[in-house]
């Protein structure tokens, strides 16, 4: 057989993060942070200054309270949405692959998700007391809620075409869940963590506004009574960047996970 | 009859049922002998495709028989080789995983696997792009490793869903010159389904036209044209009519006057 010679090999696929983009970003916030220094220079607004942020951040950080507040809430999210995914991805597979299990699966979280995680707080507490259970189960629903619905959704929507070559192959259901479904749907469920990432890290901050000793919320929380605002802001600054670096963690290993996807 | 590689057998099929059903296929009967290559052409609708889907154990019929070396067809399997237009090409494999992975299905040893694999990937000439995944293919590299996937496999039949329909003409040409130079060595049977007149007469032993609404067979024509088959058929006057005498029949026109 002759060798045809139509080869065209496609360009690597543009990197998201060009320097070009950091370097804006970089001057957006040095820009967005000179805005603020000046209206409080100006007395426009009761603010704190950059530089008091600043200092009691470095305090904060020397005495250790931001490093137990940022480990207090990360654990909540990282265990809450650990156990969250583990559990949606089977129920998502389930629901996508048996017509049944969506017919009964399905009304509850079409239900749950409109509910909104932090009304389920005051429940949780009555019945879950107020330790750790109350907060990582609500952050738990949030994250579970979020990857079930992709990951059925990646189910359903793999293309019939894949289904059938691999079938005319000589492959089983089982094969074809394992080495067709699971990796078509990766990219979905991929995503659905994101999101789900996303809302158990919004989740645990306003759980630990409502009930909580100890977590980046508590501390905005405290700082509150005592009209401190620096400390306000430094902890917001620490969710911010914290989410930042999940995300970005996901995004990574999306990227390594589902390389070969075409990306138009 | 006998040694009919694939049967047709008064093969109808319809769609929904009640007020809504649709017939796609009626009263379809014809042979396909082994080692013969056969197109099938015709209108959108007249059920081509579901026809080949029905031999690969795609799709049931509603009633008549489908047989595939004289036993009924009742599900997908190795011996009959799908090429889909398509391409189908699993996207988080490598071209190598692709073609291997009908092998794993046989219970192949690994290095046996890589070397079957190899071979066929040297025969459509993506050797060098072994390692390579799907994204960074063209259209034609990725046909190419279709048909080396389906190859790979071993199969007695070849069964081609318009495989060539989304290329640019240039490339359908190669492609249509591989696959006869490849069926001049083993062949195979091959039901292909194209709505190229030109290409179906030019790789064919025969020609099958079906008609549309609902689907039947319209007309067989046999192509008395030599192997092997290049530019100079191609551009010959016997083809030119033989494709004239397909177009008419396509194209629902009197085909007696021919």
């Amino acid at each position: 057989m002759s060798v045809v010679s139509d080869i065209a090999v496609s360009e690597p696929g543009n990197r998201r993060w060009a320097p070009g983009n950091l370097f804006w970003a970089a001057l957006s916030f040095a820009g967005g942070i000179g805005l603020w220094w000046l209206a409080t220079v100006a007395g426009f607004s009761e603010l704190p200054t950059p530089w008091s942020v600043l200092t009691r951040l470095i305090e904060l950080g020397i005495d250790g309270q931001l490093w137990l507040d940022m480990y207090a809430s990360l654990r909540r999210v990282l265990i809450g949405f650990a156990l969250g995914s583990i559990l949606a991805v089977p129920v998502g597979f389930l629901m996508g692959w048996y017509n049944i299990a969506r017919a009964l699966i399905d009304p509850w979280i079409q239900f749950f998700r409109v509910i909104p995680p932090l009304a389920i707080i005051p429940l949780a507490i009555v019945t879950m007391g107020i330790d750790e259970t109350p907060k990582i189960f609500v952050i738990f629903l949030a994250a579970f809620l979020s990857a079930v619905v992709s990951t059925y959704q990646g189910v359903i929507s793999v293309d019939k075409t894949y289904i059938n070559a691999a079938r005319v192959l000589g492959a089983s259901d089982g094969t074809i869940f394992a080495r067709v479904i699971i990796p078509a749907s990766t990219p979905f469920i991929l995503v659905g963590f994101r999101i789900g990432l996303g809302s158990a890290w919004a989740t645990v901050v306003a759980a630990e506004l409502i009930a909580a000793q100890s977590g980046l919320g508590f501390r905005m929380q405290q700082a509150q009574l005592y009209y401190d605002l620096p400390t306000i802001f430094v902890s917001l600054v620490a969710i911010g960047i914290l989410g930042l670096i999940m995300d970005r963690v996901v995004v990574r290993v999306e990227e390594r996970l589902t390389h070969w996807q075409e990306r138009v | 009859m006998a040694e009919a590689k694939i049967s047709f057998r008064n093969v109808a099929k319809v769609f929904g049922a009640g007020a809504n059903a649709f017939t796609a296929i009626q009263n379809l009967t014809f042979d396909i002998d082994d080692g013969e290559i056969v197109t099938v052409v015709g209108p959108s609708g007249c059920g081509k495709s579901t026809a080949m889907n029905m031999v690969a154990g795609l799709m049931s019929q509603s009633s008549g028989e489908v047989l595939v070396d004289g036993k009924p067809v009742s599900r997908p399997g190795p011996d009959r080789g799908v090429i889909f237009q398509q391409y189908a090409l699993f996207p988080w494999m490598t071209v190598r995983e692709n073609v291997e992975f009908g092998l794993k299905l046989q219970k192949l040893g690994k290095v046996e696997r890589r070397q079957r694999a190899m071979h066929y990937l040297g025969l459509v000439g993506l050797a060098d792009f072994a390692d390579s995944y799907p994204k960074t293919l063209s259209g034609g590299m990725k046909q190419r490793c279709a048909i080396a996937r389906a190859y790979a496999v071993n199969p007695t039949v070849l069964l081609m869903d318009e495989p060539f329909g989304a290329l640019d003409a240039l490339t359908r040409v190669k492609l249509q010159n591989q696959l006869l130079e490849t069926w001049s060595k083993d062949k195979r049977t091959v039901m292909f389904i194209t709505h190229d007149v030109d290409e179906a007469v030019y790789i064919a032993h025969r020609v099958i036209v079906l008609a549309a609404n609902p689907g039947r067979l319209q007309e067989i024509i046999n192509v008395d044209l030599p192997f092997p088959r290049d530019d100079e058929v191609r551009l010959s006057p016997e083809f030119a009519e033989i494709r004239n005498r397909v177009w008419r029949a396509v194209y629902h026109r009197d085909t007696e006057a021919a």
